[in-house]
């Protein structure tokens, strides 16, 4: 029985402490449900650092990063103690730097060790941008810095990638897909002594968002500001618990409930955002509402759709119960936030979420039922390991077939296969930390060889005629 | 600037003190104060104003944390912020 044994009310005007249920239920959320921030993204432009001298251009890089983000670490760790909410990671998303490469020409790779070495300078956990918009056609330096990929991948360690291939105004541009297939199989390979790691680092877009705070697929669109703070809140163990609370509501209730949750830690995440851009003396950008999970146990996407009513992830029902998710975690947070943006959804990242991880091993989730739930949530094919033999022309056209789904949907699609060299279906790669670890998965091998060597362009379809 | 202060714990002898010294220490003013005992669960929180504070309010955290520690209790320190933004429109 809880009994109060006192309560001391100092006289005066100050204002009464929130009710007790509403601070146990923070701090419960904190502590036991893995409530946290996801990310501080700083996106920094990178335009006004572009030199006709590639080594004139890297110094201006290195200068403006570490200048800028200088104290990004520090106030990050400062809020988190100060407000009681963790904030796991800082980073920096910068400029395409296909864009610089253009004009400076020269070893893309000089650019990427410069990234690396300003993400080490101050202290950040990943810095993205080594990226290229390629969506209709290949402009000066694209080729070239895509080619290096592999490379810079391997070379760098917090250094991340992207590359843009299709969105609903301009259609798919299937020679670079079908150049990302290789790029990919060749990210594993160098990469091979250390899990494949390369390949975990480079995401494939369609209508590839410019303010995206999540890695790996964050860079810095050519229209946002100069320096700009960017929040990704997390939060799946807050909604799962939730719903655990309401064991026989109806599906409304279910909706409801994922709302008044996303409408909680979206709030924080705006807090969080304000504080660090008053700070950092930058503008504040937006906070993307994702559900991001991790591979603790009780911060797992799958885990929400199983606490609704499946037996296993990716049972028939999978993709309605992403979709009344997806839609009330949007709903909920959009009123919580004074500029939403980024990915903002539910992400299903096999590997990080240990609900899907246990899905694939129990043979319930599969790569065609994985491609349908892309449909209805914020992201696409996300962290799910190959066998380490699939060919090049399959991979671009698993790529082709997600960036489709985009296209049509008018909507974000990003894939990040990591094709496991030498293992094949059954065995595990294990890239630890937040990335987490997951089963090699079941790919279809009929040839989609001859469609792929086609290239060319898919057309962007009817509905991109807005005007 | 305020701040909520939780303590949770096994009810012992002198918690409320030893918390409320801490807190008088850093010339922490606590503002109200409302505490509970379920089975012989201690549980407590606590609205302080921090302004005054000797510390910063992330080094004040610090040292409520180790004082926890000390005492085998978990305490939490938090901007008040944080629920406002939660719990309010």
């Amino acid at each position: 029985m809880i009994y109060r044994l006192r309560k001391i009310r100092i006289a005066g005007e100050i204002p009464p402490m929130q009710n007790t249920r509403n601070i146990l239920e923070t701090i419960q959320m904190i502590q036991q449900e893995n409530l946290d921030i996801r990310t501080i993204t700083m996106g920094i432009s990178l335009l006004d650092c572009c030199a006709e001298d590639i080594g004139r251009s890297c110094d201006k890089i290195y200068e403006k990063i570490t200048r800028l983000a200088e104290k990004l670490v520090v106030t990050g760790e400062a809020i988190s103690k100060e407000y009681g909410i963790p904030i796991i990671n800082k980073r920096i998303a910068v400029t395409p730097v296909a864009m610089l490469l253009a004009s400076s020409g020269g070893d893309p790779i000089r650019y990427a060790k410069t990234l690396e070495r300003a993400a080490q300078a101050v202290g950040v956990n990943f810095l993205g941008g080594y990226s290229a918009l390629v969506h209709k056609g290949f402009a000066a330096g694209d080729e070239a810095l895509i080619r290096s990929i592999p490379e810079a991948l391997s070379v760098t360690e917090h250094v991340c990638s992207s590359v843009n291939i299709g969105s609903t105004k301009a259609g798919i541009h299937m020679d670079a897909v079908r150049l990302m297939g290789h790029i990919i199989k060749q990210a594993a390979l160098l990469t091979q002594a250390n899990n494949c790691m390369g390949a975990a680092k480079l995401v494939v877009f369609c209508n590839a968002p410019e303010d995206n705070p999540f890695m790996a697929g964050a860079f810095h669109g050519a229209g946002e500001p100069d320096c700009v703070i960017n929040v990704g809140v997390s939060g799946p163990g807050v909604v799962r618990s939730a719903l655990q609370k309401i064991p026989e509501g109806d599906l409304s209730d279910v909706a409801d409930t994922v709302k008044k949750t996303a409408f909680k830690i979206t709030r924080m995440g705006q807090l969080v955002a304000t504080e660090a851009a008053k700070r950092l003396g930058v503008p504040f950008g937006i906070v993307d509402l994702s559900l991001a999970p991790t591979p603790a146990v009780g911060d797992s996407v799958a885990h929400i759709l199983e606490e609704m009513g499946l037996e296993s992830c990716g049972a028939y029902g999978t993709t309605a119960a992403l979709a009344l998710l997806n839609d009330a975690v949007k709903k909920g947070g959009t009123m919580a936030s004074s500029h939403v943006g980024g990915l903002s959804g539910a992400f299903i990242p096999v590997t990080e979420d240990a609900g899907m991880v246990a899905a694939v091993r129990c043979g319930s989730l599969s790569l065609e039922k994985l491609e349908a739930m892309t449909a209805v949530c914020s992201v696409g094919l996300d962290m799910i390991v190959v066998p380490g033999d699939t060919s090049q022309e399959i991979l671009a056209a698993i790529l082709a077939d997600e960036a489709a789904i985009g296209m049509v949907n008018n909507k974000t699609t990003a894939v990040r296969l990591i094709p496991a060299i030498g293992k094949g279906v059954g065995e595990e790669l294990n890239f630890g930390g937040l990335l987490g670890a997951g089963p090699v998965m079941h790919v279809n091998t009929a040839s989609p060889a001859k469609f792929i060597a086609r290239g060319g362009r898919i057309p962007a379809p009817i509905h991109s005629l807005r005007n | 600037m305020r701040a909520v202060i939780t303590v949770v714990g096994k009810d012992m002898v002198g918690i409320l003190a030893a918390v409320s010294a801490a807190c008088a220490e850093q010339n922490v003013n606590v503002a109200e104060v409302s505490q509970s005992i379920l089975q012989d669960m201690f549980c407590m929180i606590m609205l302080v104003d921090v302004s005054a504070c000797k510390m910063p309010l992330a080094a004040f955290s610090d040292y409520m944390r180790e004082l926890g520690q000390k005492r085998a209790l978990q305490i939490h320190v938090m901007h008040e912020d944080v629920f406002e933004a939660m719990h309010s429109i």
